[in-house]
């Protein structure tokens, strides 16, 4: 059981998707003008992580290892279709503002990374529980990103108008997303600076 | 004309890179020196306009006849894959000198976003043939100049003085920053 929890928290801090590993930055640039667009896309990142790692590591001795790639992207498109699909009957609204990048999870490189360097090497419920811990891991990353940008750019978190004098337009625009991120990372590299500084 | 304003659309005001955020995983990855920059972008440029005109084929003779629209993910990305190997293959072949220059950058360009995210716009903008390559050739170009952009602006990093929980990445991300600053004054040209 230690080792189910160690493996999701990894995903958490340790080898977060975003700010440590630097993967999957596409959709973490695109979607996160908001709090709750950031919430949505992590979450339906996170869905197919955990359910495409628990299959192919289900299957993980049936695939010959010469094929594995196109048969582990060919699990991952089921599941980023079957989201998209959902997404785009129950919640309309998020569905048209995350478009493009929901079919897109499927070049998400922490998908496929998961299943190549965890899931083909380790049990269906250590694979659930990485999955879930990168999934949550990218998740809180994007919503942090999209509250300090929301805040910044409109003045609101999680569309809850906060009195905040004056607004930076620009956080909202494409530039506010590379300079945010580059600041947050620039944050989370001090924080475990100093985390290590302690440790030794 | 049209094409014209269409290419340069994709060129520019709407760059791949800096305004759509597409490829950003080979802009951060491949930026640190100007060579293997241009080296990595021609390669994006030339399987871009490819996949953009195989995965037209595909939607048009395959998918839409059949009603097979769910397919569409699925079926794009596996072209997408077997295309690069294909392009890998026959570059060995026939030109050992461009395939070594390119040789690291060509698996990697599968898993760039740029190349399935054209091809599934391409779709959504119902572009005709030629439209979809202009368009390709564009991002793809378009992609090429914000890379050796930010490669260039690397290279001299090197020699700034920067505050240590900012080195590598982040000071990178913050001057992407700038350069997509400097892009959205494009915005107003079409």
């Amino acid at each position: 059981m230690a080792r189910m929890v160690k493996n999701f928290v990894n995903g958490l801090w340790n080898e977060n998707p975003t700010f440590r590993l630097m993967i999957g930055l596409c959709p973490t640039l695109a979607v996160t003008t908001s709090a709750v667009n950031g919430l949505g896309m992590g979450l339906a990142t996170a869905f197919v992580i955990a359910c495409s790692s628990a299959l192919i590591s289900l299957l993980r001795k049936v695939i010959p290892d010469k094929v594995r790639i196109p048969a582990y992207i060919i699990v991952i498109a089921t599941f980023v279709t079957i989201v998209d699909l959902f997404m785009n009957a129950y919640m309309p609204d998020l569905h048209q503002v995350l478009g493009l990048f929901i079919p897109l999870i499927v070049v998400n490189c922490i998908v496929l990374g998961r299943a190549e360097a965890f899931a083909s090497k380790n049990s269906v419920i250590a694979s659930i529980f990485d999955g879930l811990g990168m999934g949550l891991g990218f998740t809180w990353a994007l919503t942090v990103l999209g509250a300090v940008r929301e805040l910044l750019g409109a003045g609101s978190i999680f569309n809850v108008k906060l009195p905040v004098g004056a607004t930076i337009g620009i956080m909202s625009l494409p530039p506010g997303a590379f300079i945010t991120l580059g600041i947050l990372m620039g944050l989370v590299n001090m924080i475990s600076a100093r985390q290590k500084k302690r440790a030794s | 004309m049209s094409l014209f304003l269409l290419f340069l659309s994709a060129l520019l005001v709407n760059n791949f890179v800096l305004v759509r955020f597409l490829g950003i995983c080979p802009f951060m990855g491949v930026s640190k020196e100007v060579d293997s920059a241009i080296g990595m972008g021609m390669a994006t440029t030339f399987v871009m306009v490819v996949a953009s005109a195989a995965t037209w084929l595909i939607e048009r003779f395959i998918l839409e006849p059949f009603g097979l629209p769910f397919l569409q993910t699925m079926s794009f990305i596996l072209v997408i894959a077997s295309l690069v190997q294909l392009v890998e293959m026959f570059l060995h072949k026939t030109s050992p000198a461009l395939y070594k220059a390119m040789g690291i950058f060509l698996p990697l360009i599968t898993t760039n976003c740029a190349i399935l995210g054209l091809a599934i716009m391409s779709v959504q903008n119902a572009y005709t043939f030629i439209q979809a390559v202009v368009f390709a050739l564009g991002g793809g170009l378009g992609f090429t100049l914000a890379l050796v952009l930010l490669a260039g602006i690397r290279e001299e990093l090197r020699f700034a003085d920067i505050p240590e929980p900012l080195l590598g990445a982040p000071i990178a991300f913050i001057c992407a920053g700038l350069l997509s600053l400097a892009f959205s004054g494009f915005a107003g040209l079409i």
